[in-house]
């Protein structure tokens, strides 16, 4: 467990410099990709994986530092994320793609509603209408698009650093 | 019968027909002769030169096109790394000419201070229009501080660290600043939107208000210093049973391609919450 608190420093790290200076320029519509929450997502999916708590947790605190979003906002989203992610890899383990899907799906829906109710009760007053068709819709499609090879990269990092055991 | 010239006798002939020849020579009289001659002499000149040519490169083929593989990859490294300079030196050249731009407007308008920042990021939220820049409190950057470049207003720091800020653009959709039109000298408020859009609200109904009135700010509420370009309107709204106008805004600055910005560092945003009325218990 100790390995994998310490790898999440440097990739949730990295992580957090590519979503502000690369994948958050990428849009569609307004939406953007948030590769924090795919990362959160398919870490936790991953069977071996013990830390998937403690990734949340340091996620929604980095991001939240970094947003203008008040910082529980994300500790509440990623906490969802990897909390269903957790429950998920018990059930569909046959089908890791598929969870990640979901997970990816319902996780980014969650996040991205939390946000827009903390800005509109909060904040501003924001066009329901507007926000899910500019904003929230096209952002699930992009985490979508991405999570595939996130997925991919993810599993390989934990199998690096948790491989299986060989029974003799 | 021995007939002999005397010596001196036959070196007066020799002499006589050599002058003579000179003669004829300078006389262009064997000039068919001599440039057949020459000819003969070049083109044979020619063809060993061209057979000891074509035999030197049969015999050094083979040496010749391992040294020239080798200066190949050589100079495909040195063009790779010629292109990567070319591409530094464009980034430099662009970076140089928006740096110039930025220069040239802190003259225009001397009345302020400026630190120069490059934008480093956004904002991880799709909802919010926040930049993050990296200049920070070792700069001297404070919130509220305004942003422009040298096209207009951009927004206003949000929040600080020792070696970077957080700046929230105009076009932010919690974002408002006192603005006036420029030809009407109405007072308004722009307003952004969660698309980015960018639109003025609080207009007087009696106010004249056409396409392409340029909007700056009013320095209203102490947030922004006055007289800063904004926009230009581009489509009004007004109906009859709306208290005020409308109007869409088309700013200045091209919000897509923010690479640097300046700090206003000194002007000091007033805050006015002690003044705004509270309902009494």
């Amino acid at each position: 467990m100790r390995r994998g608190i310490l790898v999440a420093i440097p990739v949730l790290g990295l992580a957090a410099m590519l979503q502000t200076s690369i994948v958050g320029r990428i849009n569609l519509l307004n939406g953007a990709a948030d590769l924090v929450l795919l990362i959160l997502a398919a870490w936790g999916l991953q069977e071996r994986v013990r830390s998937a708590w403690v990734w949340g947790a340091a996620a929604g605190l980095l991001v939240g530092f970094i947003s203008a979003i008040p910082w529980h906002v994300y500790l509440v989203g990623y906490l969802v994320v990897v909390g269903m992610a957790r429950l998920l890899a018990h059930r569909v383990w046959q089908a890791p793609l598929l969870a990640m899907f979901t997970v990816t799906l319902i996780g980014t829906l969650v996040l991205l509603m939390l946000t827009y109710l903390e800005r509109s009760l909060f904040e501003v007053s924001l066009a329901f209408n507007l926000s899910f068709v500019q904003i929230i819709l096209p952002s699930i499609l992009l985490n979508l698009l991405l999570a595939i090879p996130v997925h991919a990269l993810i599993r390989d990092l934990a199998n690096r650093l948790f491989p299986a055991e060989v029974v003799s | 019968m021995k007939t002999s010239f005397p010596r001196s006798l036959q070196t007066v002939i020799i002499a006589l027909v050599a002058v003579g020849l000179v003669a004829l020579a300078l006389g262009g009289y064997f000039n068919p002769v001599t440039s057949w001659f020459t000819r003969l002499t070049i083109d044979a000149q020619t063809w060993i030169s061209t057979r000891y040519l074509a035999v030197t490169d049969f015999l050094t083929v083979p040496r010749d096109v391992a040294s020239l593989r080798q200066r190949n990859a050589e100079l495909e490294v040195e063009v790779a790394q010629l292109q990567t300079q070319v591409i530094d030196l464009q980034q430099k050249v662009t970076e140089t000419n928006i740096l110039s731009a930025l220069v040239d407007f802190a003259r225009a308008n001397p009345e302020y201070s400026y630190k120069a920042a490059a934008i480093i990021g956004l904002d991880p939220s799709p909802f919010l229009r926040y930049v993050i820049i990296n200049i920070g409190s070792n700069q001297g950057i404070l919130p509220g501080m305004p942003v422009v470049t040298d096209k207009g207003l951009v927004g206003r720091v949000d929040a600080v660290i020792a070696e970077a800020a957080r700046v929230q653009l105009m076009t932010d959709a919690a974002s408002a600043v006192n603005v006036r039109l420029q030809s009407s000298d109405t007072e308004a408020m722009l307003v952004g939107s969660v698309t980015g859009d960018l639109s003025l609200d609080m207009i007087s109904q009696d106010a004249a208000v056409t396409v392409g009135d340029v909007v700056l700010t009013s320095g209203l509420g102490g947030s922004y210093p006055p007289n800063l370009l904004v926009g230009q309107v581009v489509s009004v709204r007004k109906l009859d049973y709306e208290l005020f106008q409308q109007a869409a805004i088309q700013p200045n600055v091209d919000f897509n391609q923010l690479g640097f910005v300046l700090v206003i560092t000194n002007f000091t945003p007033v805050d006015i919450t002690p003044l705004i009325a509270t309902p009494g218990p």
